[in-house]
């Protein structure tokens, strides 16, 4: 291999040789940072074969760090016509913008100053919720009066992909967490000999708990994420931009059907994970406390207050709400860049979960008020 | 210096889907040093064609060179090799939204490069004041330049690795008349300077009598490629209408 820089006999000139170009690129910084430049004169001797953009970048830098010593520099035979038009276009020239721009961070370490931002940014984020659940009341109440506006064949398609598409997984959970909660349930009772009130176990937990909250996770792990995910590309598209343009409503053609929608599909698939985790626990009870099938059913019926059922399914349009509410709102925040989308769409798995726990929590404690 | 060997070749390709036959025996080729511009009805295949050559979609048939190398079929290590050695523009920018402009055009340059960040930082510098952005340009998202900025920052991103060869895609579609013959300027100033190979899919008149050395139809599936002067002259139908139609007439005018 050539030597990029080889200094003469005479010891003031130094040859270029060989190609300068970005695939030699680590190899050129060192000699050009390492050469030894004389002090009196530099005079480099073209034999050069092959200089690019990048060779060009370097042969300046060594230029410029002869220029910082003091030794005036000179080419043999001529100075390399690409070095001329890297001057002409001032391309090596030092950065008129250095860094990165940041936000001024006086007094960002003070707690004071956190405090007010968080305070700001919290009651900027309440506002734009509220304002969001505004325009969706809005949409809902023009739509009452004109029911076309509902969009009905929207609403259906999104009751297929957000409920009869999760059917399967959501079947299988509901089962496999009843066979679970009715194994250990059953190895507890066994010390105080009551197996049969694995039964009873089963079915309270099943049905007001259990069922609509497994469902409900599920589905805002698979379609809360669709929802932000699905209107985010829009965004970035500028589709959302577009419908505006037409004079179309977002709201009402992306959030109101998928809020419906899910409404409607989660209490079906509620219904579907309670009969699964029933089934689940009758086949258990069979096999482990060698309680048959028909017996399941008197106990189960038994253990069954009026509400019990109606305690599960009547959280799950309002899990529905949330799940919807908050996946679409995050997909029209998103803006600009793929790693926004990104962001919003585990933001809104995050909320949505979050916030049916929250719900749930409110529910219990409701339910407990009023002895339902 | 005239070099023998074609920058870019394409031997019989051919291309379909489903019925439709987008390509049969088409036969391209590219000399150095030259700008080649390829035009075509829409749906007529160029698209598909400088997929093909860029090696993103394998050809039914047919065999694509770059200086002289075949490169269809490589294994995926040879053909990062030979990636390196050429830069493509897409028709959208196609740049990464969530890096600013500056480490767009660093991301080829710290994949295929051992330096330092500041030389890199330096280099990534020269490539944008080379296409014309200004310094601050470099520090904004895709998502806040104007369509031409996106299109010289796609520029400036292409020739990051100092490639011989550039691949464009509808470089000036979108952009305002000056705008777009700004850019033509700076390809063909690039072009002399820097001594690159460029092939531009376009639909741009302006852009094609202003700075393509030859030119390439597509029709009925194969390729007519000749000279600008030669190619307005030929009696195939379409072309005529391409080249002569009321459009063409105002940009000839120009």
């Amino acid at each position: 291999m050539t030597i990029p820089l080889e200094p003469l006999e005479d010891g003031l000139a130094v040859a270029v040789c060989g190609r300068w170009t970005a695939a030699d690129s680590p190899h050129l910084l060192d000699c050009v940072e390492k050469i030894k430049i004389p002090p009196a004169a530099l005079t480099l001797v073209d034999r050069i074969d092959g200089l690019d953009l990048t060779g060009a970048y370097f042969l300046r830098r060594l230029e410029r760090r002869a220029e910082t010593l003091g030794t005036p520099v000179q080419w043999t035979p001529t100075r390399p016509e690409l070095l001329a038009f890297t001057d002409t276009l001032n391309l090596e020239g030092a950065a008129a913008v250095p860094g990165h721009a940041r936000e001024p961070s006086i007094g960002a370490a003070l707690p004071l100053d956190r405090l007010g931002r968080w305070a700001v940014h919290g009651g900027e984020a309440v506002r734009s919720v509220v304002d969001f659940l505004g325009r969706i009341y809005a949409v809902a109440g023009g739509a009452v009066r004109r029911p076309a506006r509902f969009r009905p064949r929207s609403i259906i398609r999104q009751v297929y992909e957000t409920g009869l598409q999760a059917f399967p997984i959501v079947a299988l959970i509901a089962f496999l967490i009843s066979v679970i909660v009715a194994y250990i349930g059953a190895q507890e009772l066994r010390q105080f000999g009551a197996q049969p009130f694995v039964v009873d176990l089963v079915t309270t937990s099943v049905l007001r708990e259990l069922g609509v909250l497994l469902t409900a996770i599920i589905v805002a792990g698979r379609s809360g994420s669709a929802f932000a995910a699905e209107i985010g590309v829009m965004k970035l598209n500028e589709e959302v931009d577009a419908l505006r343009a037409i004079g179309l409503n977002p709201v009402e053609l992306l959030v109101l059907p998928r809020v419906l929608g899910l409404v409607i599909a989660l209490p079906c698939l509620t219904i579907i994970a309670d009969a699964m985790g029933l089934a689940g626990g009758a086949v258990l009870s069979w096999l482990l406390v060698d309680i048959p099938f028909n017996q399941f059913l008197v106990r189960m019926q038994e253990a069954m207050a009026p509400t019990t059922f109606w305690a599960g399914l009547l959280k799950a349009p309002v899990f529905a709400f949330l799940i919807a509410l908050v996946g679409t709102y995050r997909g029209l925040q998103v803006r600009d860049t793929s790693r926004e989308l990104g962001r919003l769409t585990t933001v809104a798995v995050v909320e949505s979960i979050f916030l049916v726990l929250l719900a749930d929590a409110i529910f219990a404690v409701i339910y407990w008020e009023l002895d339902f | 210096m005239i070099n023998p060997i074609p920058a870019v070749e394409v031997r019989g390709l051919m291309n379909r889907f489903g019925q439709q036959i987008v390509h049969d025996e088409l036969e391209m080729s590219v000399q150095h040093g030259e700008i080649f511009g390829i035009v075509g009805g829409s749906g007529s295949g160029k698209s598909v064609l400088l997929r093909t050559i860029l090696g993103l979609q394998a050809p039914r048939a047919g065999e694509v060179l770059i200086d002289g190398d075949v490169i269809t079929g490589l294994d995926s290590d040879a053909l990062v090799r030979v990636k390196r050695r050429y830069g493509v523009t897409f028709q959208h920018g196609a740049l990464f939204s969530s890096m600013t402009v500056i480490e767009n055009v660093e991301l080829p340059m710290l994949e295929a490069m051992a330096l330092p960040e500041p030389i890199i930082r330096g280099l990534a510098l020269q490539k944008l004041r080379l296409v014309g952005l200004p310094d601050d340009a470099g520090l904004k998202y895709p998502a806040q330049l104007s369509g031409g900025m996106v299109k010289r920052a796609a520029l400036a991103r292409a020739l990051a690795l100092d490639p011989s060869l550039l691949f464009l895609d509808e470089p000036t579609a979108g952009l305002d008349p000056i705008s777009a013959g700004h850019f033509d300027e700076l390809l063909v100033y690039l072009k002399r300077m820097l001594g690159l190979t460029v092939v531009m899919v376009t639909h741009d008149l302006d852009t094609i009598y202003r700075t393509c050395d030859r030119v390439g139809v597509i029709v009925d599936a194969h390729m007519i490629s000749d000279t600008l002067e030669g190619i307005v002259r030929h009696p195939h139908p379409w072309i005529r209408e391409y080249f002569h139609g009321v459009r063409s007439r105002a940009a000839q005018g120009a």
